[in-house]
Order: C-alpha cells, then structure tokens, then sequence
C-alpha cells in the first residue's frame, strides 16, 4: 500500500514527500543542508541537539527537523533570521561546555562541531566558559577506547549505539541539569564494566570525546628502532575503506595502494592477515567437522553445537559478559589476527633467521576491539606478546599523511611473501557471512569432494545485511570416512552487531533452534563496519564496502582457503595437520567468564 | 469583563446531599459525547499551567483507536510555591478518583496511574486504603476500571507530561519529541488523557453541577475559578480557590503585607509582577495564566537572589538533554554572577536577554521554554538590583 502523499513548502519550493518524512529528509531532498549533531542514519531520532531547528510557519516554537513529521501544507524556512539567530546561540552554547582545544585533539579536522563552528564562524566568545577541570580527566582505562568529558556535546549518539545497535548499554546518561553526563555502571571506568570495545560509539561520536588509544608514536618508535624487525598485518575490511580517508570514495579497493603505502612507511615485511584468515578456516572447518562427528557418531554429549564462530573479539568479551554458560559452544580457534602474530614469532621467525624477541607483529584493524585482544594474557603463546600493536584503519591513514605520501598516486604493490598469500574466502571474511561462506566452501568440499553447489562459488544466502540469516545446506553423495553426514541438512546462522548476537543467543538459549554453526560479528555489517574504519558510516557506506570486499573476492585467482599453497606448506613444514598438537598450542585459545557488574 | 477578587468553593466542597460517588453513578449513565460537551461548553482549561482545553484533550483521546488506552491523573506537583494538589489528594481525594473514572469512561480506558511526587509518600497510607476501596466499589459495580498509584523520583522535569511518562516507564525522566502529543502516544505509547489533579476535580464538579454554574464564574478566556497556593511574604499563606479574572491588585489587597514589592506569579517559571504593574494584571488566560502559586516579595527582599535562587534550580532541574535548556540555564546563572561581579558589563543582560527568547523557541520541553518568562520579568522590572 503506497503511503499518503504530503504536499508542503520549504523554502517556497514546493515538494510532496511521503506521509512519516521529516522535515529533515524533506529539506534534503530538496537539496537544503540543515546542520546536525545528534541525528545519525543508523540511529533513533533523539532531537535534543537543536541545531536543526528550522521555522514552521505560523508555530510558536521552532521545530527541530530531525524529530519532527512533515504535514499537509506545512511551509518551513530552514534559514530565516530566527534560525540563523537560534542555530548560532545553540553553536555557542556547545562551544561554551566542550573543551575547544581542537589543535591537540585526536578528532582535529573530523570534528562535526568544529565543522559547524566553523561554517557559523564563531568568533568572539559571547558566553562564559562552562568547561570543568574534572571533565578534563579523560578515561584511559580501557587499552581500545579513551573517554573525555570535556570534548562531549552530549548529543548521547553513543548511548544510542551502544543500547540500540549493540544491545550492551555500557554507556548511559547519569546525574541531570549542569551534571547531567554520559557515564558507566556505578561511573566505573570503561575496563571495569560490559564494554565490548566494539569502538561502534566512536564511529558516530561527532566530536572528540570518544576516539581509539592510539598506538601511531609506538609504531613509529618501533619502524625507526634498527634493532627491531617489524612485520605489519592487514585485516580484509581495511582494503576496502582505507581509501575514505585519504579522500577516495566509499567502496574503492585499494589493496595494491595500501601495500605499497606500508613499504614506504618501512614496515619491514608488509604480511596479510588474510593468510590467517585461510588458516583459521582450516581449522575452524575441521573443528566444526569434529564436533560434528563427535555428536552424531560418538554420542559424545560433552559436546557442544552449535559452534560459534570466534573471530570478532567484541563478541568473544560480550559472549564472556553476557552469556558465560555458552563459552563451550565457541569455537576455540583464535582469530585470523592472533594466529597471525603466533605463527609470525615462531613459524615465521624462524623461516626468516629473526628472533621473536626482535621482532614486532603491527596489526591494521578495523576494530579497536583487536587492540584489547592483543594484550590478552591467553595471547602470548609465541612466547611473548604475539601481536604487539594494533592500529585502526583510521590511525594507518593518518600515518600515511603524516610521512606525505601521496596515497592516490601510488603504484599498487603485492604483499610479501610468505604469510602473504591468501583467497577470496580469507577477504570476504570483512564481510557478515562471510566466515559462513569460506568455512562453507572448505568444509563442503572436504566431506563430499565436490565445490559447494552455489553458481561461481558465491553462497547467496549468508550474504546481506539482513541482522539475522538463516540458511541450510543439504550435504549428499559424501564420501566414505564422512558417511555419517550424508543426507544431514546443515543449518547455519548469521547475526552482526551484538544486538543482534543477542537477540540469537537468546533463541539458542531457549532451544527454539537447531543450529549447527553460527557466525556472529561483532560490528554492524561485520568487520567492514568496525568500530576502527573510517568515520562517518551509515548503512549505505557499510554496502558500498561489502560490494568491494565481494568484488575482491571474485578478482581473487583462489578462492577457497584449502588451496592457499602458503597453507598446504605451513602444514608440511610446520603444524602437520589441523588440530594437530602444535595447532591446538598456537592456533587455539580459551575463555573465562566476566562478569556483568 | 472586569472581575474583582472573590472566594469560591467548589473544588474542597462536601456536598452532604450530593457525594462524588453519587456524581459518578449519575454521570456513568450518561451519553459520554455528552459529558465531552459539557466539558467544551464549560471552558475548562487544564489547570497545570499549559490550560489545553480540557474538554478537547478528552474528545481527541476518544477519538483514537486502541485498545488500550490510559487516564493519568499529574500529581508530581514540583513547581516552586505550588502546594495546593497536596491538600487536594488529602482532603478529596474521591473527587479526583471519580473524575478519573469519568474520564476512562469517555475515552475507553480500563487503567488510570496517579502520578505522585516522591515527596507526598507520606500521603500514600491514607489515601491508598481510598483508592483500593474506591477499585473494590467500582469493581462492585461492575465498573472495567482500576486506578493505581505510581511515586515519582523527585525529578521537577517529570511534571512535563512526556517525562512523567518516561519516568512511569521506567526510563530516565526526559521529554520525548511532539508530535506526536499524548492524546495520540502518551504512557506506552497508548492514547492517553494526562490531567492535573485539580482538574480532575472540576470536571467531576462540572458533571455534577453543570457547565452553567461553572461558567458563571471567570472570564471569557478563564471560566470558573482556581485554587491558589499563597506563600511569601503574606499574613496569611496557604491554600485559596478564587473565581479567575481578578486584578493583582485586588490579589494583593486581600493577602498583601502592605509592603508588597512584587508577586511572582506561576511559580519559579512563572512572571515576577512588579508593585507598578499590580492595577493592570489580570490573572488568567488573557492576563497572567498560573498553575497557582502566588509567592508574595515584599521591600526587605533581594531580587537579585530570588532570580539567582530560581535559575539554581533550573540548572539543576534540567533533564539536561537538549542543549538550550541545559546550557542555556548555566549561562544565565553564570551570567548573572559575572553582571554582579563586575566580571561582565551590564550590557551583557542584554546579550543574555536574546539567548532567553532562543531557549524559549528552541528548547525541547516547556521547562526550558520558560526559563524565560522570570529571567526577563525579574531583569525588566529589577534590572539594579541585578546589577548593584
């Protein structure tokens, strides 16, 4: 049923909109910017900002656009005299409670309010400063995520996020009036409580007050240290959104940019973690194939299906919070990001005449979550910390600028080898469904010998941005030491941002299902939607990044991780097989439950 | 139509010929598009301080459809000087019950909240054995309608309707975007009818007396009368129904000290009257509009610190939320600070004046739409006692 059309004027232009529209997305289809600050596309509208307050003809009060429905004959005037006069005083009250010490801040130059500060040239300060000195004691607790009162509009976007997208609600509003602030439970700092370090708050956080702990002057100590041999890795999703922040448009593969962008850096070794992501599929894949076997033949009752899939460490925290009784169920591989640091200080130092304590494993993420993983105390089964520093895609670009490398007008580059090659299954690993899809492809030919029975090898069912997938595979014409799978239909979930993680766990828990394998990530849209990619996102950026991260993978010559050759070799030169004993020392982790206050 | 100060007693009236009870049971067999005409034709206006037409807030309630629907009686009585829903609850409280019950029956509601201030718990004893024999008696009759209480935090912002909602559903007290307005997503999101105390109490008297008597008090903009909370400086404090439309004047003669230099009228949110301006003042609709408190100042009080002690509390009063209102409150306070200091030039009163009639057009509730109205009333008419 096509909705009722609302005829009104903005600006004296005329335009008929559907009945529901805001004034807000009125006024942009007609091409006429209003300023917002607390409005966000993934978010509820909270219409406490005001900066988008716009004139109805004939009302009393200015209506903020963002909150307020279009209606039948409505005429509204986004800049007339009193709200360019409105507009100005709300910029300079935000200005006269956030610490305008924009030169030193992190967001410098990504600021929404300084853009809008800027575009209203406030000058002169006509009000008072209102910055407390205590607000300036910023939360350094947590190792991914730095908390500064002093730069908060209050605009409680990420409240917003943390409640609405994440389901986790570390961050609330306390205290009202001149106190009123965001805090946590108890206003324990960020390490104490449920906080995933998801990072999703500072990907829609429009000015400073939430932003990653950068590690940007330790990796350069580290490049410049001659005594130290430094190794970088990147994630899949950061190929596919680095280039936002170096002025090329959402969706462009820069893969070919990026390495060549990291050699000039001096990074010694320019690696993939993609090559890990292959390796994780190996043995996640065999780990689910087990457990299967396990349940179906040996009846053995000690095992638990169905099996979660373990990459995204904002989920493994959340599952460890939230949902401790089910830490069985996750798979005990580590993620493509640890397996690569193990492998690099023991695997790959060795092959390269280096020693581990000589060597620095840089990981580029698109997650801030990986930077709280690192510093693990599981993680150090090399010996010592098996990844030393992880960076955001967003600080890797800033790197970039700051050595003045011209990124568009670079050549593309190949990744070292080895730990340098991978598949398509490893890069669609940045996408939701996209772990499904790789370990389908594997797993599916290991069991019947044949490609998973999908046109050009692409698992339509598990892709998408749907919260939560469903889809079922039917395994038939097996081959004989996997007899015990044929005919079993294989059901699989998909589910991104914890929200949604929830919402599934919650059905698990209920046994309303009967999964087999379940991938979750943490991060809306996956990892191309993390909380270290570049700022802003909204649903139709995080699509942009998915097409490129699927056109990735059909450029990709291999495309399944089992035929990686740099895995076939590292099983014969070094592990032996899949959840062999070596495997099981570097490739797998375990869990503790947390508690949730 | 000129009034002059006359006491009235409707709202605290016991009519030993007539009890609420009676009212309800006459008014439950009436047509309910009746009683809504009645209530129209009465020119009822809320009694909280907004004054929406009573009548029609029912009729648009009873307009929706839903299946749940809701009649919330607002007794989160928080304005400063404002005490007179207190000495409602605890001498009438029927009166409220059966025109809540009244109004469920107009707009189709099976469930009616009274939401009370923390503050009146103590309240609670007595008047929840009312309430639950007042449920048993309409259970008995046979009646689909439950009324129950729900205590409010202390949060002056949760008087604000959509607030007081929030709070009710266990969320932080704050207002929510309008549209849409309660009549149409209120508690739950349901049609809701949210009601002052008091005017709870007049319609049942309405029902039971007619919209004619009730019109023959007021004005044309204010019918009938209102109960007054009388505090300052005054011989006499306390609690005063009085017919709508009189001047200041006549006010002040009859509770004044003889030494009255202004009268703020609304409480903190109201407007501070000054003694030159008593004769032209009407209190109403048309005039000054009041959700009661009269708080009397006479010469031997600072202006100065009766602003600063009204901007304190909406610094802290402030849900904080929408930048306007929790900025804007600081700037004035600080504002005024700096002017008496000396820090800022008195000038600045006038920059702080523009920032007012910002706040009173772009704040999101009426807390800080009216942050205003003392602001400007008390820097107008006392502007050295600012600044000296």
């Amino acid at each position: 049923m096509s909705k009722y059309q609302v005829n009104l004027k903005i600006n004296n232009m005329p335009i008929a909109v559907e009945e529901g529209t805001t004034i807000l997305e009125a006024a942009r289809k007609l091409n006429f910017r209003i300023p917002t600050l607390c409005h966000h596309p993934d978010l509820s509208v909270a219409g406490n900002c005001r900066v988008c307050v716009v004139e109805v003809k004939g009302a009393k009060l200015l209506a903020a656009s963002c909150a307020t429905p279009v209606s039948e004959g409505m005429e509204v005037l986004t800049n007339s005299e009193k709200v360019r006069i409105a507009r100005k005083h709300i910029v300079e009250l935000l200005l006269s409670e956030h610490n305008a010490d924009c030169t030193k801040c992190f967001k410098n130059g990504h600021c929404e309010l300084q853009e809008i500060a800027s575009e209203y040239r406030i000058g002169e300060h006509v009000f008072l400063d209102l910055v407390r000195p205590e607000s300036k004691i910023q939360d350094i607790s947590s190792p991914a995520i730095i908390k500064d009162d002093s730069k908060c509009i209050r605009c409680q976007r990420c409240v917003r996020t943390c409640e609405e997208i994440q389901g986790v609600a570390a961050l609330g509003v306390i205290n009202k009036g001149d106190q009123q602030r965001i805090s946590t439970f108890l206003n324990k700092p960020l390490n104490e409580v449920v906080c995933t370090n998801c990072g999703q708050c500072i990907n829609r956080c429009p000015t400073g007050a939430l932003t990653e702990r950068n590690y940007i002057e330790e990796v350069w100590n580290a490049i410049y240290d001659p005594s130290k041999f430094v190794v970088v890795q990147t994630a899949p999703a950061t190929r596919v959104a680095l280039g936002e922040d170096l002025d090329i448009d959402p969706g462009a593969r820069v893969t070919g940019k990026m390495v060549s962008a990291l050699k000039k850096l001096g990074f010694n070794k320019v690696l993939d973690t993609d090559f890990a992501a292959d390796l994780t599929i190996m043995e996640e894949g065999t780990e689910l194939l087990t457990r299967l076997k396990k349940a179906l033949v040996d009846k053995d009752e000690t095992v638990r299906l169905p099996m979660m899939t373990s990459c995204s460490p904002g989920w493994i925290k959340f599952q460890e919070h939230m949902f401790s009784d089910m830490l069985d169920n996750l798979s005990t591989c580590k993620s493509p990001q640890q397996m690569f640091g193990a492998v690099a200080k023991t695997y790959y130092a060795d092959k390269i005449n280096i020693k581990a304590q000589d060597m620095i494993v840089v990981s580029i993420m698109p997650c801030t979550a990986k930077k709280f993983e690192c510093e693990r105390p599981e993680m150090r089964d090399s010996g010592y910390q098996d990844v030393d520093y992880v960076l955001t895609t967003r600080e890797l670009a800033m790197m970039i600028k700051q050595a003045g490398i011209d990124f568009n007008k670079l050549e593309e580059e190949h990744y070292d080898s080895i730990l340098g090659e991978s598949t398509g299954a490893a890069v669609i690993f940045g996408a939701t469904g996209g772990v499904m899809e790789a370990a389908l492809r594997t797993a599916y030919e290991i069991v019947t010998g044949r490609e998973v029975p999908f046109t050009n090898l692409n698992i339509q069912p598990v892709r998408g941005m749907e919260g939560v997938k469903e889809a079922t595979i039917k395994i038939k014409n097996v081959k004989p030491e996997w007899a015990f799978l044929e005919g079993v239909d294989l059901n699989v979930a998909i589910a991104h941002g914890l929200g949604n993680a929830r919402f599934l766990m919650d059905k698990v828990n209920r046994g309303e299902t009967n999964y087999h394998f379940i991938e979750i990530m943490g991060c809306p849209g996956g990892c191309l939607g993390g909380g270290g990619q570049p700022i802003p996102t909204s649903p139709e950026i995080r699509q942009k990044r998915a097409n490129a991260i699927y056109s990735e993978d059909e450029h990709m010559t291999i495309r399944k991780s089992h035929e990686n050759p740099e895995i076939t070799e590292i099983y014969k030169q070094f592990l032996g097989q899949p959840l062999s004993h070596l495997s099981h020392e570097l490739l797998h982790t375990h869990y503790k439950p947390r508690k949730r206050y | 139509m000129e009034k002059t100060l006359k006491k009235v007693d409707i709202i605290f009236e016991i009519d030993k010929s007539c009890s609420p009870l009676a009212v309800l049971d006459r008014t439950l067999q009436r047509p309910a598009d009746e009683i809504i005409l009645d209530l129209i034709d009465s020119g009822l206006k809320g009694r909280g301080g907004a004054g929406f037409p009573t009548g029609l807030k029912w009729k648009f309630t009873r307009n929706e459809t839903s299946d749940v629907k809701y009649v919330i009686c607002n007794a989160d009585e928080g304005e400063p000087g404002t005490f007179k829903d207190r000495e409602i609850l605890d001498r009438v409280p029927e009166k409220i019950f059966v025109g809540m019950t009244i109004c469920a029956y107009v707009i189709g509601a099976r469930e009616g909240y009274i939401y009370m201030r923390g503050e009146y718990n103590f309240l609670l004893k007595s008047l929840q054995k009312k309430l639950d024999d007042f449920n048993a008696m309409l259970t008995e009759k046979g009646v689909d309608f439950q009324i129950y209480f729900k205590s409010g935090s202390g949060a002056y912002v949760c008087g604000e309707e959509s607030a007081l909602f929030e709070s009710m559903e266990g969320k932080r007290g704050e207002p929510r975007n309008k549209p849409p307005y309660p009549t149409v997503a209120g508690y739950n999101n349901k049609p809701t009818v949210i009601n002052n105390v008091e005017t709870l109490v007049y319609t049942t008297m309405i029902c039971h007396m007619g919209p004619e008597r009730f019109k023959e008090l007021g004005t044309t903009d204010s019918r009938g009368s209102k109960v007054f909370s009388v505090s300052g400086d005054t011989p006499i404090p306390g609690i005063y129904e009085l017919e709508l439309g009189m001047p200041l004047q006549d006010f002040i003669n009859e509770f004044g000290d003889g030494d009255a230099k202004a009268i703020q009228v609304g409480g903190a949110s109201g407007h501070c009257v000054p003694r030159k301006k008593f004769s032209d003042t009407i209190i109403g609709f048309e005039g000054i509009p009041t959700g009661g408190s009269m708080m009397v100042f006479n010469s031997s009080r600072s202006m100065y610190n009766v602003l600063h002690d009204y901007l304190e509390f909406f610094t802290e009063e402030s849900c904080g939320q929408c930048t306007p209102c929790r900025v804007g409150c600081q700037q004035l306070l600080k504002g005024i600070e700096a002017v008496k200091k000396g820090d800022k030039p008195p000038a600045y009163l006038n920059d702080l004046k523009k920032l007012t009639a910002t706040m009173k057009i772009a704040a999101k509730c009426g807390l800080g739409q009216s942050v205003g109205n003392p602001f400007n009333s008390i820097v107008d008419n006392f502007k050295e006692e600012i600044i000296y």
